[in-house]
């Protein structure tokens, strides 16, 4: 294992702190429990946006605490959901009297750390609703699993739902906006390279030289199928293929389309990556009228990517527009 | 013999010795189905609740004692583990509130309580592949050993191997719950890391009752 690391046990700890002190003007962090909140944080009469879990994936989501996004964000071990006392935290730190989203990735980890949290701050008199965030469509969505795996999608959530707090709009109103945008976007993603989470100093699955997975979730669990490498535009097909079977779009129809790196993938890739993405949809008469194109939701050291695919309407589009000022995305302000 | 707080912190403590034993073969049974970081997880926590013992008053309940291991592991264990195991203790405390010592209808209104949380926070039931397959066993195997005259010990000896058994028994299973229901039938062969924790706890309280 080569990493620009201290002592596997101090990796957290340490990159929070370097976050705070790159971006000192945005937020300010928490120690024992760990959250990195907005620095104008509570914010009266706003409603509080907080998500979280396992470290590993930034800049998802401390990068993306700030004007118009997240209120606070919760970094768990790597890998593993942040325990409900710093959820707790992070949730009295940011409630401003509008009450607090809770937005959540869908691992089963994270779901029940969220939900207590959200019980313990209804118990102090916090209003908590929450939104799992469920992307990935991999994963066979059914009685007979946890459900689908919230991946790169949440990015567009955490940014469109903020943007709703910030214009001012109550908690039923921010929630009910954060829901659509769940039921609206759909992700795929592809691991070429497994990654190694520090504490094990394991790679987390052994791919050969010539083999990726099509499916693969962001902390390497396995997707659908492992696959011989074939050239970008076969494997983009695979993955947008399977978003637009699960999610049929009409010609005519408006999109976000998202490519998103998982760490260890140059840019370079990723805008081949685009590239197909955007002409499978233009064959089908489906308007890209935004894009996002980088790495936002990474899986440490992965080489891969996911599309993700956002039915926009007027409303999405005009949150999207709107000011953001985060670490990891800027905008209009 | 009726158990009392003396018998709960050695149930503690008897949990966190067998965790540390086991912390390698729990990761190792959750990397093969899981993320890997079950014993750790779990031992982190176990060794928490141990340190704060000490704090407790000489006049704590039972109760107390199971509170307190809740809390900490809720605050500690992280994962799903934590929060699932944290409300197992939390409603197993609130089960036997206030009694300084507890006979056999305590025991098993306690592991039945404990059952019940774990269900209510993971939603998961009987077949799912989860540490809910090695509580219910337990649990009913208790309630029969209460009905069939036996005493606190015995009851706890009968949960214990109850639930070792349905430990085992998740071995042929595809998870429904859970990081390893994405595995589908890539599950089957592999005991579930949760229920056999769950049995190694239960071991303890029938140890520490002198079981």
């Amino acid at each position: 294992m080569k990493k620009l690391i201290n002592a596997p046990t101090s990796v957290v700890d340490e990159a929070v702190a370097g976050f705070a002190a790159a971006h000192p003007g945005l937020v300010t962090v928490s120690h024992d429990p760990t959250f990195i909140v907005r620095v104008d944080a509570p914010r009266q009469g706003k409603v509080g946006l907080v998500s979280g879990g396992g470290s590993g994936h930034e800049p998802l989501h401390g990068g993306f605490v700030g004007y118009g996004m997240l209120d606070a964000a919760v970094p768990g071990p790597v890998f593993t959901s942040p325990t409900p006392d710093p959820v707790l935290a992070a949730t009295k730190a940011v409630d401003g009297g509008a009450g607090v989203l809770h937005i959540v990735k869908n691992y089963t980890g994270d779901v029940l750390n969220f939900e207590t949290a959200a019980e313990l701050a209804d118990a102090e008199g916090i209003e908590v609703r929450s939104v799992v965030v469920n992307d990935d469509v991999a994963v066979k969505d059914s009685l007979y699993t946890a459900g689908r795996r919230g991946v790169a999608g949440t990015v567009l959530v955490e940014k469109i739902a903020g943007a709703a707090a910030e214009r001012g709009d109550d908690l039923e109103a921010v929630a009910s906006i954060a829901t659509k945008v769940v039921e609206r976007v759909r992700t795929m993603g592809v691991a070429l390279t497994p990654c190694t989470v520090p504490h094990s100093g394991e790679p987390s699955f052994t791919l050969r030289d010539n083999e990726i997975e099509i499916g693969i979730g962001i902390h390497g669990e396995p997707g659908r199928e492992r696959i011989p490498l074939e050239p970008a535009d076969a494997i983009v097909d695979r993955l947008l293929g399977a978003i637009l079977d699960d999610m049929p779009l009409a010609a005519g129809d408006r999109t976000l389309l998202m490519v998103n790196g998982m760490g260890g993938t140059p840019q370079v890739e990723l805008y081949i990556v685009y590239r197909r993405a955007a002409e499978i949809l233009a064959e089908r008469g489906v308007e890209v009228t935004r894009s996002l194109v980088g790495n936002f939701v990474t899986s440490l050291e992965m080489q891969g990517a996911s599309v993700t695919v956002l039915h926009l309407d007027d409303q999405l589009t005009e949150l999207w527009d709107a000011p953001v000022q985060t670490a990891a995305l800027r905008w209009g302000r | 013999m009726a158990l009392d707080t003396a018998w709960a912190t050695s149930w503690v403590t008897a949990s966190a010795a067998v965790v540390a034993e086991n912390r390698a073969r729990l990761s190792s049974l959750d990397r093969d189905i899981g993320d890997g970081d079950h014993g750790e997880n779990l031992d982190r926590g176990f060794s928490a609740v141990v340190a704060k013992l000490d704090g407790l008053a000489d006049t704590a309940t039972p109760a107390d004692v199971l509170k307190l291991a809740a809390t900490t592991l809720i605050s500690t264990v992280g994962g799903a583990s934590g929060p699932l195991l944290g409300t197992a203790y939390l409603r197993a405390g609130g089960a036997v509130a206030g009694q300084g010592t507890l006979d056999g209808a305590a025991i098993v209104a306690m592991l039945t309580a404990a059952r019940d949380g774990i269900v209510h926070r993971g939603k998961a039931e009987p077949g799912d592949k989860t540490m809910i397959d090695a509580w219910t066993p337990a649990v009913d195997a208790a309630a029969q050993a209460l009905a069939d005259g036996a005493g606190e010990t015995a009851i706890l000896v009968a949960a214990a191997d109850a639930a070792a058994v349905g430990a085992v028994a998740t071995e042929p299973l595809v998870a429904r719950k859970g990081r390893a229901s994405y595995l589908g039938e890539r599950a089957i062969g592999h005991r579930d890391p949760g229920a056999e924790s769950s049995s190694l706890i239960l071991r303890a309280a029938a140890v520490a009752a002198g079981g």
